[in-house]
């Protein structure tokens, strides 16, 4: 009877039996989320629409501060890193300089919502040709878990310690409900990747978000509703049940605008 | 086209000469004293001609980022702004000598701090030429003292800061940003093709070639060690700016007994200063920097040896006499004159603070 170390993997490598690869532009390079994190993820869709879309030679991303910082050391294209929330100027720069090549940012919620708020609005309302992936996980992870834009009533971060107060802190701020109303916005969508079939779909309207921006139709915005265990104080399973419960009812999954 | 002679605002000056340096965008923000950069670009409408982008950002923190991405992917990019939006655009600025990256700023000074006035002033020497932004770090500064500088430092500074990968300002006030004179415009420079950008820029994030690694712009390195490497790798570079483009212009010095120490507007008026003055037998000169930093030290030391003393005419409360005193050294006596808040200083109140304070 034939072991499995005998077994001749050669003749079960084979293309026709290929089922799923990790992208090409997705290098090894360790990567430094936390277990549990949507960025890993979101970073592989990317990877896999650029590649599938033949781009890989005409994209540039733009990182963001915050967690997602060192994206570049993950998709092997070319990147600039902007100063914190200044990623949709920064993209604004290159895109209208570069009309030829397909430019995204990638920002999350203290980034794009906060320090940001303007740079976001203005390059949306310009409709700029670009992609924003907006990554909202409710928090400030990188900094040890704060409080942000985002983050939920009563929602308890090490600088809401006893809960997000509204008197004190103001309103969850729905930035891409704010967003959508922009005329030069085409595509403004939220997103997850807590399910295999959330994920598909995610893919599909980043997809769409790509083309658009090479279309010439305008700036999509592509939300991803995320969790973030380390900040959240969760284990991986706990952050995507507690998101599904508690973040998804004030940020609901959906498109808020698609102009085809 | 050829060289075209021209009667135009130093602001003028600077948009007309950005189209014909065959600069590939400009993205900037109202303020006064330099808004009709912007209203000359829009005015011309390059885009139809050469191709420039011209874009009214939402702010100068905006614009300045626009330019940092302009800028990462190999193009010739500048702003121009005041006083109060320069201050706007200093972490942009470090920013980008972080990530070792060309342009082009502008500021054409008025009065502060704070939202100050509206009037010339050369109060922003010191957030020019010390840092301004966060970090050790430099910027190619060249201080015109007329329309056809203005013209002039355009295409300089583009070729200084592409030379050394770093951004490039040019200081100038709201007297030479709004003064009419003569000025002859180069003539039109194609705008870089692409592959001479890629030529030129290995370095530019302008979308990833099989043949080569990911290129990626950035000032972030969390390694304290290789972080300080790349410190000293900048060091090296403004050592070697140092070195090599100190520019200034030297006036009546060679037998002078006193020395004019100004640059920009203010020069031009010690130069009728120094009429009134040797017309009384006084001999006096005028050295003026032209670049500020680097700062042309050893021709000030060199003056220190032959002069009985020297004057720093500054539109500000005493910023560049700090760099006089530092290359003199104590050889001889310096002192500042200045006026402030926005009001200029006439020839005479110029002569008389010199034998006031040097005699």
């Amino acid at each position: 009877m034939e072991t499995i170390e005998k077994t001749d993997l050669s003749q079960i490598i084979k293309p026709e039996n290929l089922v799923y690869a990790k992208p090409e532009l997705m290098n090894d390079n360790p990567m430094h989320y936390c277990p549990g994190c949507s960025h890993g993820v979101i970073h592989k869709l990317i990877a896999e629409v650029v590649e599938e879309m033949g781009m890989a030679e005409k994209t540039i991303g733009v990182s963001p501060v915050g967690c997602a910082v060192f994206a570049y050391n993950y998709l092997d294209i070319d990147w600039e890193e902007a100063a914190h929330g200044r990623a949709p100027a920064v993209a604004t720069g290159i895109k209208r300089l570069n009309k030829d090549k397909m430019v995204f940012t990638y920002q999350g919620d203290g980034d794009l919502a906060a320090i940001g708020t303007a740079e976001t609005i203005h390059a949306a309302n310009r409709g700029e040709n670009i992609v924003i992936i907006f990554v909202n996980n409710a928090i400030y992870g990188m900094t040890g878990g704060q409080m942000s834009p985002t983050t939920l009533e009563g929602m308890k971060t090490s600088t809401c310690p006893h809960g997000r107060d509204i008197e004190l802190n103001g309103y969850p701020l729905k930035i891409s409900d704010l967003l959508a109303l922009l005329d030069g916005t085409c595509l403004v969508t939220r997103q997850s990747v807590h399910t295999p079939s959330a994920v598909k779909k995610a893919k599909r309207t980043l997809r769409k978000a790509f083309e658009n921006s090479m279309a010439g139709k305008g700036t999509s915005v592509v939300e991803f509703v995320s969790t973030c265990s380390s900040g959240w104080k969760q284990t991986p399973e706990q952050s995507n049940n507690w998101m599904v419960e508690h973040v998804f009812p004030s940020y609901p999954l959906g498109d808020l605008k698609n102009i085809d | 086209m050829s060289e075209e002679i021209s009667l135009l605002k130093g602001n003028e000056a600077i948009a007309h000469a950005a189209i014909r340096y065959g600069v590939d965008g400009y993205f900037g923000y109202p303020i006064t004293p330099q808004s009709e950069i912007l209203e000359t670009l829009t005015l011309e409408r390059p885009w139809d001609t050469t191709g420039m982008v011209v874009l009214q950002a939402e702010s100068e923190v905006a614009a300045i980022n626009m330019v940092y991405g302009g800028a990462g992917t190999g193009k010739r990019v500048m702003t121009s702004s005041s006083s109060p939006g320069v201050s706007l655009k200093q972490e942009g600025i470090s920013y980008m000598a972080g990530a070792e990256l060309p342009c082009l700023i502008v500021n054409v000074m008025r009065g502060g701090p704070g939202l100050g006035t509206i009037q010339p002033s050369q109060a922003d020497y010191f957030q020019t030429v010390k840092g301004g932004g966060h970090g050790d770090y430099r910027l190619i500064a060249l201080a015109p003292s007329s329309v056809q500088e203005m013209a002039d430092f355009v295409g300089l500074g583009f070729e200084l800061a592409f030379k050394y990968r770093n951004p490039a300002i040019i200081l100038a006030d709201g007297i030479i940003g709004q003064m009419m004179e003569k000025v002859v415009l180069p003539p039109f420079h194609p705008r870089r093709t692409e592959s001479q950008i890629i030529e030129e820029c290995p370095w530019a994030a302008n979308g990833r070639k099989k043949s080569r690694k990911p290129n990626i712009i950035t000032s972030l390195e969390l390694d304290p060690a290789v972080m300080e490497q790349n410190n000293i790798r900048f060091q090296k570079k403004y050592e070697e700016i140092k070195k090599k483009e100190v520019r200034y212009e030297a006036y009546l010095c060679d037998d002078a007994d006193y020395l004019l120490v100004a640059f920009g507007s203010s020069a031009r008026i010690c130069q009728k200063a120094i009429e009134i003055a040797r017309a009384q037998g006084v001999k006096v000169g005028l050295l003026r920097p032209i670049t500020l930093w680097p700062f042309p030290s050893e021709i000030v030391a060199e003056y220190a040896g032959k002069v009985k003393g020297m004057l720093s005419v500054e539109l500000n409360a005493g910023q560049m006499v700090e760099d006089v005193r530092l290359a003199v050294n104590g050889k001889v006596k310096v002192e500042h004159f200045g006026r402030l808040g926005g009001i200029v200083f006439t020839p005479d109140e110029i002569f008389k603070a010199l034998t006031e304070k040097l005699f």
